[in-house]
């Protein structure tokens, strides 16, 4: 009940961001168009990073192909869009597609060792990228797919920056609600398990493999449904966003949130969407100073930002 | 009647060391058999075989009545064959009763249903009585990492109870647990298998062994060398030999 009221008000907070509130009699005129789209874009970013945390931080694999897999979500859906297919049908595809795909690299991965997957993944995700810039014909090649259509919800046009980040915030707001129920069922209990002694859990009935494929598929599927909804909101897309480098840096996220917190994706995410724009200033500098960032937090705070956060309120309480 | 458990020629090298080599024996519907004999004799390799963990290099096992040879554990754990493990295997960051009911929740409903169901898979009840039986009831909600070795001992010998699984196999349970606790563990296997269920019992310490085992066998270099009733065992010749004389 406490985590719901929790929820609920963090929720009512994350809408009113963007919003004006002077006509209320508040001094806060609100976030521009472009502090909505940040806002918009560390959600997008946020179920994605979700996704590899239930892979990484849940079922202890590795996954290397994050950002491939929302790629192939934006570019379904961008596609479908200009074929006039509803967006709804295009979100859905894209989490059924990725899901399906997932299951197809997961299967044969996992039934041989650890670390296969993280090859496999790696593998797939310079097989997407090549497809997404060679297949010039469907991807629109490094000259990519402008003009990408917002949805339209019964009716109403979701066009306007913050119409669309409430659009998305309640997406996000499902996803993380499935995500949860999924953690704090017995499948939770079984993830926990099987990273902790996989040999333990198997000899309890845990059937690891199952377990792990599902966790990967689903991580996929959370990254296919996000760049189903990132489309939209850049309203361009080329290649460059799904390649190796950003699904490395899916991983980081993760890893700096906080892997296996539940509150890590979100974390980790808003350290990556904000720390360029903080860092602009910089240019060339910031992603040394974003790497040289994580090897200090690494070396420092392995539990990441909510592992530290953790610590530091234990430590206060007596 | 069939055997609970039936082991045939079973065989498992490693590279060149040959562990295991041509076992057969039954384990029969309500006994509790002992499997004895020196460090390396076999004896943890021989459960790995018959439970999946290891594919044996021949022979077969055979359940029921029905060959079983190869399946994976969480198979034959579905299929009602619990184990524990040499070492100790709690899950040290679960509660102790968390514990419990993982052992026990891939056994409850379908895999489906058990993510829609009860946060407890509805093991809570029986949780809680297994707690209450192995006298872990005060230590319910702490994290399993947190208890004296011994406790995490009987933890982790709870858990292959909590599936319902008919055949147990325990691999050296009293190992490194004080006196005390072990004549309440081997009191409560004791209880156990008078409710029904079968055991197969890797044990060092003799005295626990002989005071809870109704049937012995005796490994040493990966063969059976002797088999019959605790007494039987403790003076054949060619145990006291291999294991019990020097
Ligand atoms: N995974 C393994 N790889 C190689 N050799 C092993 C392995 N497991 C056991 N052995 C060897 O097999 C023999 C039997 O070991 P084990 O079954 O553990 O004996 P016990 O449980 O009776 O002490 C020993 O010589 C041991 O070194
Ligand atoms: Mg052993």
């Amino acid at each position: 009940m406490r985590t719901f009221l929790i929820a609920l008000a963090l929720l009512v907070v994350l809408a009113l961001v963007p919003a004006d509130l002077t006509g209320l009699g508040l001094p806060y005129p609100g976030l521009k168009r472009y502090g909505t789209y940040i806002l918009t874009l560390w959600l997008v970013t946020a179920i994605a990073a979700m996704g590899v945390n239930l892979i990484v931080g849940y079922a202890g694999q590795e996954t290397l192909a994050q950002a491939a897999f929302v790629g192939i979500g934006a570019y379904l859906t961008a596609i479908a869009g200009k074929h006039g297919v509803p967006f709804g049908i295009s979100f859905a595809a894209s989490g059924l597609l990725t899901f399906v795909i997932g299951i197809a690299l997961g299967f044969p991965a996992l039934r041989v060792q650890k670390h296969y997957l993280a090859f496999v993944t790696l593998a797939f995700s310079v097989l997407c990228w090549l497809v997404f810039r060679n297949e010039t014909a469907i991807t629109g090649g490094v000259m990519g797919l402008r003009d990408i259509e917002r949805p339209i919800l019964f009716g109403l046009k979701l066009r306007n920056a913050q119409t669309f980040y409430w659009f998305v915030l309640a997406i996000t707001a499902v996803m993380t609600f499935v995500l949860w129920w999924i953690v704090q069922s017995p499948w939770g209990r079984a993830f926990t398990a099987l990273r902790e002694n996989p040999l333990r859990a198997e000899s309890l009935g845990v059937d690891v493999r199952l377990y792990t494929l599902l966790a990967f598929a689903l991580g996929c599927a959370y990254g296919g449904m996000a760049g189903s909804l990132y489309a939209p909101l850049v309203e361009f897309i080329d290649p460059s966003p799904f390649a190796l480098g950003p699904s490395l840096l899916f991983m980081l996220m993760v890893v700096i949130g906080g892997s296996g917190t539940f509150a890590g994706p979100f974390v980790g995410a808003g350290v990556a969407v904000l720390l360029p724009e903080w860092l602009r200033a910089w240019e060339t500098w910031y992603l040394l100073i974003y790497a040289a960032l994580v090897m200090i937090m690494m070396a420092l705070f392995p539990g990441g930002i909510v592992g530290l956060a953790r610590v530091s309120v234990r430590k206060r309480q007596p | 009647m069939t055997a609970r458990l039936e082991v045939r020629d079973l065989s498992k090298a490693f590279g060149g060391v040959a562990a295991v080599q041509g076992v057969s024996f039954d384990v029969r519907d309500g006994e509790i058999l002992g499997v004895i004999g020196p460090n390396g004799s076999g004896k943890s390799t021989l459960f790995n075989c018959i439970l999946g963990q290891l594919l044996p290099s021949a022979g077969t096992v055979a359940l029921d009545g029905s060959d079983v040879t190869g399946l994976r554990p969480s198979t034959l754990n579905r299929l009602g064959v619990s184990r524990t493990f040499q070492l100790l295997q709690v899950f040290p960051r679960l509660t102790v009763r968390e514990n419990l009911i993982l052992a026990g929740q891939e056994h409850r409903g379908s895999r489906l249903g058990r993510l829609f169901g009860a946060r407890d898979a509805g093991l809570g009840p029986e949780a809680d009585r297994m707690l209450e039986f192995f006298r872990l009831g005060a230590l319910a909600h702490e994290q399993a990492g947190s208890l004296s070795y011994g406790q995490q001992k009987l933890l982790d010998a709870a858990m292959a109870f909590m599936s319902g699984s008919r055949l147990v196999l325990l691999d050296e349970p009293a190992g490194g647990v004080n006196p005390t606790m072990l004549a309440g563990l081997r009191d409560r296997l004791a209880e156990i298998n008078r409710v029904g269920a079968t055991f197969v019992v890797i044990e060092h310490n003799m005295e626990f062994v002989m005071s809870l085992c109704t049937r012995l066998i005796v490994l040493a270099e990966g063969r059976i060398i002797a088999e019959g009733s605790p007494a039987e065992v403790r003076t054949n010749a060619a145990v006291i030999e291999a294991y019990l004389g020097h």
